[in-house]
């Protein structure tokens, strides 16, 4: 079990690593004028080599890319070349936040998918086809559409929810609440449909498996054997499906943040990239990685914790 | 060329499944949403030409004018024409949608027929690059990209399709491997094709289906993300979008609200008559339409059954478990398949009795009926199942759970299939214990450690620990065996018992069997295609045959004067001089040639 995490984790490494490389010399092409935007319109040839010489680009990119590596590995990340503020401490914070949009929405995904895919699988019939609209519904219609909608009912018009802000829940947890309600649903009605087709799928292959059926000439009732059985043995597809669904929610999050003005990464995202800040542009990318990979290897250990072949291999 | 590609396997589609076309649009989703994309499609088309005004012109007199007169849906926050600029966004937003198709197509398509074809680098790349999408969000990516390749929407979008090509990659990658080891493509290679007329002609047909029905998925990604990207202000704005007219309408909904509506319907419409057009099309191609069968005709039995050939030689026992003019039938086309379309069975307290036929002579549904588990749409239509005194047939399934596991049992075919992978041996054995019997935990665990022992499984609790896939084909069956009796049952139905097993384990499963019949002193009902097995073990037989039990007798009588030519001629098939049991000391199995009818 323990080199089953270790070798996940190795893997996740050598990904991160070859998204820096690609990334910081993708980003190389679009540096040119930074130093002189940085500097201002006006400035003459000699404040911009300062500026240049300040943030570093005067140097080879092999260097640049080492020196950024370096420091990477010990967790600074550099700082902001347009506000000089420390990229590692921007973007985990701005992180914490877009982070707990989309756990939030994984976990109310989970609970009503899993649920809605149970019952389309059991009941059939009508509230099958239900789940199976909904579904196409969720995915057909974009998150940030979604999201508007949302906003103009529940915020604009019933004024039930704050259209935009953001409050800390060390300000107020039901603040908090109220200003993540919105976004976190808006996210989630995108996924759910997914995970429900998925786990109504799973299960309707499982019930046609052979050991339901030995399960059932013993004697159990049918409710016990879904319940049990059935479940536990599509619980593992629909984990892909979640784990899978993280990393849409975390780009569904990036928008649906600029929408409601949340200063999660999103925003972040979105100045850094016009701006050219190619240290926060590298954080948020490297971080995000680094999250994905986490909890990429959480749904596998998880994965393995239900399936008993993975684990015991 | 990307583009050409694209149609062209769409067009070869259409060529190669007559009728597709006309079945979607026979389809419930999939006729309406065609017709709706064959609008926006429409308006896609010309809506560039005739724009009644250029959609980037501003003007001051029109700033949020109401709907009407020359500006018939009105004027936006800049004063442009909104009408216009839904027209020409149309455009652009479908340009999109099918520039991110066009080139997840070609690159993943392509990289996925190579990889599957030849491995190696390229297989190890693709892969390297699945992983590296996954773990990024793709808007991320498309940020980033941005501030390298300014906001021009068509690198966006060809970006996004490449980011998304693995899904195209991945399916393409899993065909092609599936069919690269196919005997035919074996037999083109042989006869000296090359790869490329390889892959063109065979490979290339096996993942056309997937390939078409990702497409329709694949174009509201590539629309939906487009729509978010601009919605977030990053779009060109010399290439209006629904996107861009969105973010414009959002942020001045205290103006108008009528920015908004227009945008968004267009995108909803479209995006959703894409998903249903894509739900459509894996029915049709792949089959899985989830009608409600409806059968046209009501079942009828179509042929006479001739009565029974009973050899009624001995004195008669009480029967435990009658058959009777039982039919199983199961909807097909718009009538009914029937299996099992009558005779007669009856198994006597305490005998073993073998219902034996080839495969597909109905024996294993008869079995399943008995125990009122027939598989998905199979359904008892005629005739009567009595046990013990009690009419079984249109009893509801509680009804039938009272038996089940208590006094009727069961033994399958395939041990390992027939174990829950995910739970342990000594859960399995125990939950029914707990559950039906109302054993209490520690009870039912001695008693099933004691059943594992009976069964002949050396380490018990080694075994009640293990999960199925831990344990050999012989000891999941010995396993089974002890679940089906740990209630002494009045009867066991044992379903091909040994036919998955080896042939030594076969006749140590069949001791294992004997020896538990007579110590409980149940009946036995097994089901085999084994001649061998009923000569071993059976007391008396019934010989079933294209659905229809046609000879019963002692067993003895049935294999010294066979009656009906069925009988005959499957004593006729068992090979002369086949090899005997093969070790010395192991009970006679397959001394009539274990095997011979498979």
């Amino acid at each position: 079990m323990l080199s089953f995490v270790s070798r996940r984790l190795a893997t996740g490494v050598g990904l991160i690593a070859t998204l820096a490389v690609l990334t910081f010399f993708f980003l190389q092409f679009g540096v040119s004028d930074v130093a002189q935007r940085i500097a201002g319109q006006q400035a003459g040839p000699d404040a911009v080599a300062v500026v240049e010489e300040r943030i570093g680009v005067d140097r080879p990119v092999q260097v640049q890319f080492a020196d950024w590596a370096g420091s990477a590995l010990t967790g600074d990340l550099g700082r902001s070349w347009f506000s000089g503020q420390e990229v590692t401490e921007a973007v985990m914070s701005r992180m914490a936040v877009t982070v707990s949009l989309a756990v939030g929405s994984v976990v109310l995904t989970a609970l009503l998918g899993i649920t809605l895919g149970a019952l389309a699988a059991t009941r059939r019939g009508w509230s099958d086809r239900g789940v199976q609209f909904l579904a196409v519904l969720g995915q057909a219609i974009p998150g940030f559409l979604m999201a508007m909608a949302l906003v103009l009912v529940f915020a604009i018009n019933l004024d039930w929810f704050p259209a935009t802000g953001y409050t800390r829940p060390s300000e107020s947890v039901p603040g908090w609440l109220l200003s993540i309600t919105l976004p976190v649903v808006a996210l989630t009605i995108g996924s759910i449909g997914g995970v429900a087709q998925q786990v109504r799928g799973s299960m309707i292959d499982a019930f046609e498996r052979d050991y339901v059926r030995t399960l059932r000439s013993r004697g159990l009732p049918r409710r016990s054997v879904v319940l049990q059985h059935v479940l536990r043995n599509a619980a593992g597809p629909a984990l892909t499906v979640l784990g899978l669904q993280f990393v849409i929610l975390l780009g569904g999050a990036v928008i649906v943040e600029t929408l409601f003005s949340i200063p999660g990464l999103g925003p972040l995202a979105l100045t850094s990239t016009s701006q050219g800040d190619i240290p926060v542009v590298m954080g948020i990318v490297i971080v995000t990685g680094v999250v994905v990979v986490l909890v990429n290897t959480l749904v596998d250990v998880v994965q393995a914790w239900v399936n008993p072949k993975v684990r015991l291999s | 060329m990307t583009t050409t590609r694209s149609s062209a396997t769409r067009a070869g589609a259409r060529k190669g499944r007559p009728g597709l076309l006309r079945r979607l649009l026979r389809h419930p989703l999939g006729g309406v949403s065609m017709v709706v994309l064959a609008v926006v499609v429409l308006v896609g088309a010309l809506g560039p030409f005739i724009a009644p005004f250029d959609p980037t012109e501003t003007s001051l007199q029109t700033i949020f004018a109401e709907p009407g007169g020359d500006h018939l849906l009105g004027g936006d926050s800049a004063g442009r024409d909104i009408l216009s600029r839904l027209l020409v966004a149309t455009a652009f937003s479908l340009a999109g949608g099918l520039l991110v198709m066009a080139i997840a197509v070609a690159v993943g398509v392509s990289a996925g027929l190579v990889a599957g074809y030849y491995g190696g680098v390229i297989d190890a790349t693709g892969a390297w690059f699945t992983a590296l999408t996954m773990s990024l969000p793709s808007i991320i990516v498309l940020i980033a990209a941005r501030s390298v390749m300014g906001p021009s929407m068509w690198w966006t979008m060809a970006i996004f399709g490449l980011f998304i090509s693995p899904v195209y990659y991945r399916v393409v990658y899993t065909s092609v491997r599936a069919v690269r080891n196919e005997l035919y493509v074996d037999a083109a290679r042989t006869s000296g094709l090359g790869d490329v007329r390889i892959i063109g002609r065979h490979v290339l047909l096996a993942v056309r289906a997937p390939v078409i029905l990702l497409m329709a998925g694949v174009i509201a990604a590539g629309i939906g993300m487009q729509a978010g990207f601009d919605f977030l202000g990053l779009g060109d704005p010399t290439t209006p979008t629904w996107g861009q007219m969105l973010n414009e309408g959002f942020y001045n909904i205290n103006r108008s609200s009528n920015l908004v509506l227009w945008p968004a319907l267009a995108l909803g419409i479209t995006t959703v008559a894409l998903t249903l057009l894509g739900t459509a099309l894996r029915d049709e191609l792949e089959g899985t339409t989830d009608k409600r069968h409806s059968a046209a005709q009501p079942w009828v039995l179509e042929e006479d059954v001739p009565a029974v050939m009973d050899h009624g030689d001995e004195p008669a026992g009480e029967a435990l478990l009658t058959v009777r003019d039982l039919a199983v039938a199961y909807p097909a086309g718009t009538g009914y398949a029937t299996v099992v379309k009558g005779g007669r069975l009856s198994v006597r307290r305490g005998e073993t009795h073998g219902l034996i036929g080839e495969s597909g002579s109905g024996k294993t549904q008869t079995a399943f009926s008995i125990l009122g588990l027939l598989p998905k749409g199979g359904k008892v239509m005629a005739g009567s199942i009595v046990f013990d005194g009690e009419e079984l047939v249109g009893r509801t399934d509680a009804q039938l759970n009272a038996l089940r596991g208590s006094r009727i049992a069961y033994v399958p075919q395939e041990p390992m299939s027939n174990l829950d992978p995910s739970f342990t041996v000594g859960h399995q054995l125990t939950e029914p214990l707990v559950k039906v019997l109302g054993m209490k935990k520690a009870e039912a665990r001695e008693r099933a450690l004691s059943l594992l022992a009976r069964v002949g499984i050396p380490e018990p609790q080694r075994a009640f620990d293990s999960y199925p896939h831990q344990l050999s084909g012989g000891m999941a069956q010995r396993v089974l065996i002890a679940g089906a009796v740990a209630s002494h049952p009045d009867l066991l139905i044992a379903d091909e018992p040994t036919t998955a097993l080896d042939v030594t384990v076969q006749a140590e499963v069949l001791d294992l069997l004997r020896d538990i019949q007579e110590e409980l002193g149940m009946a036995v009902l097994i089901v085999t295609h084994n001649f061998g097995v009923v000569a071993d073990i059976c007391d008396r037989v019934t010989v079933m045959q294209k659905g229809v039990m046609v000879e019963t007798g002692a067993t003895r009588a049935v294999f010294e004067s066979p009656r009906h030519e069925y009988t005959r001629a499957l004593f006729a098939a068992i090979p002369q001089g086949a090899p005997r049991a093969p070790l010395p000391g192991v009970s006679s199995a397959g001394s009539l040639g274990a095997g011979a009818l498979r």
